[in-house]
């Protein structure tokens, strides 16, 4: 059903060389999704209705950034196809009185080995965060928004490693 | 299940995709105002419908958009990823910005507040 606002839709989709259970893995535990993009460390519970906080790293927290940074509810759990929450931005009160977005993981098992994850992010009425989550803050250092996080969830999922520490040990 | 072939995340397919100027400038249409309808994008052009399809079948295949049913209509969206990973794989292997990304968010935020 066509709802009007697939303007304030944004869609991403990238190919990894992992099966979609690492990827579900990746997605949905927080061990792994600390390791990428903003190291935002999201403990789901996994059943739909149930609500969920992202935290930042200690490091970050006590150079000040609040203790959640992200929270939702869980709304459709299908592993490893299908993954929908809501989400709203925390880290400032400007971002957090737009309210609910909603963000949908759908991934595909394909061929030769590869998955075809696409994530889904409805933001009617939330343009701060949509500017924010497609990356119109990353020349001012404010991160690539969900560009880096599947890329760097992709260097995550195919080396293990985590996307700007080359060589490093992600632990 | 989805079939495809390893050689479409090739970043050839998507220097190919953006080496025409009428594939750059659908991407920039999709860029200012996203998912949107085939007769959307042709109504911008001096082109025929099958014309601007095939720019769009090279622009799917690079991975650049990405169409997705909605009811009867068919939407495209721009898909920024391949060429976020262009850029990583050239430029951001010399850039270290991961551990402060967060912290510069929320300065940056409260700065512009």
């Amino acid at each position: 059903m066509a709802t009007g606002n697939e303007s304030c839709t944004h869609v991403y989709r990238v190919y990894m060389h992992a099966a979609p259970e690492a990827v579900w893995d990746a997605i949905v535990n927080p061990d792994s999704t600390e390791q990428y993009g903003y190291r935002v460390r999201c403990a789901y519970d996994l059943r739909a209705g149930s609500a969920f906080m992202g935290f930042p790293s200690k490091e970050m927290r006590s150079l000040g950034l609040p203790n959640a940074i992200v929270d939702g509810v869980v709304v459709e759990v299908d592993p490893p196809r299908r993954f929908v929450h809501t989400w709203r931005m925390l880290i400032t009160p400007e971002l957090a009185s737009e309210g609910f977005t909603r963000v949908t993981w759908d991934i595909d098992g394909g061929r030769f080995g590869v998955t075809r994850l696409t994530l889904t992010h409805e933001l009617a009425g939330a343009p701060a965060v949509a500017r924010l989550t497609s990356g119109g803050t990353e020349d001012d250092g404010g991160g690539g928004g969900w560009n880096w996080v599947l890329s760097g969830l992709k260097t995550f999922v195919e080396s293990g490693k985590t996307l700007g520490t080359e060589g490093a040990d992600p632990s | 299940m989805v079939t495809y072939s390893v050689a479409m995340t090739a970043d050839d397919l998507v220097f190919r995709a953006l080496a025409d100027p009428t594939r750059r400038f659908l991407l920039d249409l999709l860029f200012q105002r996203d998912g949107r309808t085939l007769t959307e994008l042709e109504s911008e052009l001096d082109m025929t419908r099958f014309g601007v399809m095939k720019h769009l079948r090279v622009l799917e295949d690079a991975g650049l958009v990405v169409a997705r049913r909605s009811g009867r209509e068919k939407l495209h969206f721009l898909n920024p990823i391949p060429i976020q990973l262009i850029h990583e794989r050239w430029i951001d292997k010399y850039r270290e910005r991961h551990a402060s990304a967060l912290m510069n968010l929320k300065t940056q935020l409260e700065d512009m507040a």
